[in-house]
């Protein structure tokens, strides 16, 4: 049925058409409205049966949530930010013992300075946990693939990351088809664990592993990933012939079929790249979109099938890779070997800077002119930059960074944009 | 593309008031897409929203930046911050206060603009009266409807309705029927006075 509402509930409520049997969660921005809802539909017993535990910090949320799917309860949480930072080593955890736990990442950046807008920093640093990543273009999206999550984690015993950009989908009120519960349990079979933890009859799971057998058991949760690139085209087709959507799958291309320059980037973003391509398509140039949903698993084989005919290619990324540039571009890279084309990584929207059609239609004529740098940053202002660097340079005592360039920006209210 | 920015503080319901008028398109079966700008909320704070309705999926993601109306709720904001940054001619202007374009200082600024679009209503006041609290998003949905001709006065009565139940609902709702009866109001006597 189509709702009018905001991200975030809509989450929830797919989230609750999976039946989870626990929920466990700290708030965090821009987390915090999914798991409200949550916890008002367990309390109010439209989530039955269900435990929403409340717990102390994004640590326990993931060793609570470890602890439930380990005696066979389906469960969930959601984080964001510092809060993914706080659960990293619950997180290696949740894949090292192969628990199917679904968990959705409202996109923010990562301090400090501390900043409580999206980019994909949080979930960009966690890509190698051994969590399948899925990021969501859309809110419709968004709860589809949380729909998927859960049948494609229980069916690979393997926990998955559902990424929404936090603010921009999280608090988006637009248009959603919530599916009904009856499709959904026809799509979502009830949970069977390969493992459980029963008083009844008692096993130990974690066990140490040594040299003997550790790189063995590591090597699974690769393999797992592996059968993931088979399955998660699978689950969006079947999801398809169930709900009639297009949702979820490794990757989809818009209007890649002639492009000579594809733009490659992930999540809500998009959206604006595909208004802007739409206007340069109307002026001639043969340009084209891949938007990448399956982070982990990387989809090497579909990303070379759907970039490797372009002369070029033009990475925007929400994360910056300190010291060397692009995350996502160095895995574009790797499906691209031995292809003769030009790569370009633009790093772009870092802690919620707008992306603005204007600054991509610019950004995509200097690409198709070939004039771009390998790496580049959109809407850099680059006095800002300066002006802390001679600081730096002239004074052994410059100070913070941060307050420094503060200083220099001067009061910002929240204007126009 | 129908583009609506929305600039008050917070605590006025400014995030809320962008959502009514999405769910009151989404009410008329067009594609509608509310989002607030982001910031750190705090009570009395510039905040600001957006709205965009469309016939079709809407897949911008950008802050409404260039918007075809803009609705005030807070006066005193005018003169603070950009309120007006890429306000076209031809936009409506909705401005929650008792006073005139003219007396708010803003006679000049707005002489090349369409003046049948430009409106100020005592929507704070509306709203107190129909509900007992001076909060005038509702109210000035209800103006908006009526100075725009977007959206019915019906279908913002119902996006309220969905919004807020009980008492405080029929209040808004209440509070939308007299500012939208306030501006068209004041759209005949435009009117009037242009072609008299």
């Amino acid at each position: 049925m189509l709702h009018q509402v905001e991200g975030s509930r809509a989450v929830a409520e797919a989230v609750a058409l999976c039946r989870p049997e626990v929920v466990c969660a700290y708030p965090i921005s821009p987390q915090t409205h999914i798991v409200e809802n949550l916890s008002q539909l367990v309390k109010t017993g439209e989530l039955a049966p269900c435990e929403f535990v409340n717990v102390e910090s994004e640590f326990a949320a993931m060793s609570v949530a470890i602890g439930a799917s380990a005696t066979g309860a389906r469960s969930y949480t959601a984080t964001a930010s510092q809060g993914l930072l706080y659960m990293a080593e619950a997180l290696y955890n949740a894949s090292g013992l192969g628990l199917p736990i679904v968990m959705t990442v409202a996109n923010r950046a990562i301090g400090a300075p501390i900043n409580i807008w999206n980019d994909h920093s949080d979930s960009m640093s966690q890509r190698d946990s051994g969590w399948i990543q899925l990021y969501a273009e859309t809110n419709q999206e968004a709860l589809d693939l949380h729909i998927q999550a859960f049948r494609m984690a229980e069916e690979l015993s393997t926990p998955v990351m559902v990424c929404m950009d936090g603010f921009i989908l999280t608090h988006a009120v637009e248009r959603i088809d919530m599916p009904d519960q009856e499709l959904v349990d026809a799509f979502l079979p009830s949970f069977q664990p390969r493992q459980v933890l029963d008083p009844d009859e008692p096993i130990s799971i974690g066990a140490m592993v040594g040299p003997e057998a550790f790189m063995e058991v590591k090597y699974l949760a690769h393999a797992k990933q592996m059968q993931a690139l088979e399955l998660i085209p699978q689950i969006a087709a079947d999801f398809k012939d169930a709900f009639e959507r297009d949702s979820g799958g490794l990757l989809r291309t818009y209007r890649g079929e002639d492009a000579e320059t594809i733009v490659v980037a992930l999540g809500s973003v998009l959206g604006t790249i595909k208004d802007a391509v739409d206007e340069l398509r109307e002026q001639g140039v043969k340009i084209g979109v891949v938007g990448i949903t399956s982070f982990r698993p990387f989809p090497l084989d579909a990303v070379r099938a759907a970039l490797g005919h372009a002369q070029r290619v033009l990475v925007l990324e929400k994360a910056l890779a300190v010291g060397v540039g692009g995350i996502v571009s160095a895995n574009v890279r790797m499906a691209l070997d031995g292809i003769e084309l030009h790569g370009y990584t633009v790093i772009a929207g870092l802690g919620g800077r707008p992306i603005t059609k204007a600054s991509l239609l610019g950004l995509f004529a200097e690409a198709v002119a070939d004039r771009l740098q390998p790496l580049s940053f959109l809407d850099m202002d680059w006095d800002v930059v300066n002006r802390e660097l001679e600081r730096i340079g002239s004074s052994r005592t410059s100070g913070p960074h941060a307050e420094n360039i503060l200083r220099d920006v001067g009061p910002v209210a929240a204007g126009p944009v | 593309m129908f583009q609506v920015r929305f600039h008050g503080r917070g605590g006025q319901g400014v995030v809320t008031a962008a959502e009514m008028l999405a769910l009151a398109a989404f009410n008329e079966g067009r594609y509608a897409q509310a989002f607030p700008s982001f910031g750190s909320e705090r009570m009395g704070a510039p905040v600001v929203s957006f709205c965009r309705i469309d016939d079709r999926e809407i897949r911008v993601r950008e802050p409404v930046m260039e918007p075809d109306a803009l609705i005030i709720q807070d006066p005193t904001l005018l003169h603070q911050v950009d309120v007006f940054g890429g306000c076209k001619a031809d936009g409506f202007i909705l401005i929650n206060t008792a006073k005139s374009f003219d007396e708010l200082g803003l006679g000049d600024f707005v002489k090349d603009f369409r003046h049948e679009r430009l409106l100020t209503v005592p929507a704070a006041e509306l709203a107190r009266e129909h509900t007992g609290r001076p909060v005038a998003n509702a109210a000035l949905l209800g103006g908006f409807a009526a100075l725009s001709g977007l959206i019915s006065l019906d279908n913002v009565a119902s996006a309220i309705r969905e919004r807020f139940t009980g008492a405080v609902g029929e209040g808004n709702v209440a509070a939308a029927r007299a500012a939208h009866a306030w501006v068209a109001d004041q759209l005949r006597e435009l009117s009037g006075a242009a072609s008299g």
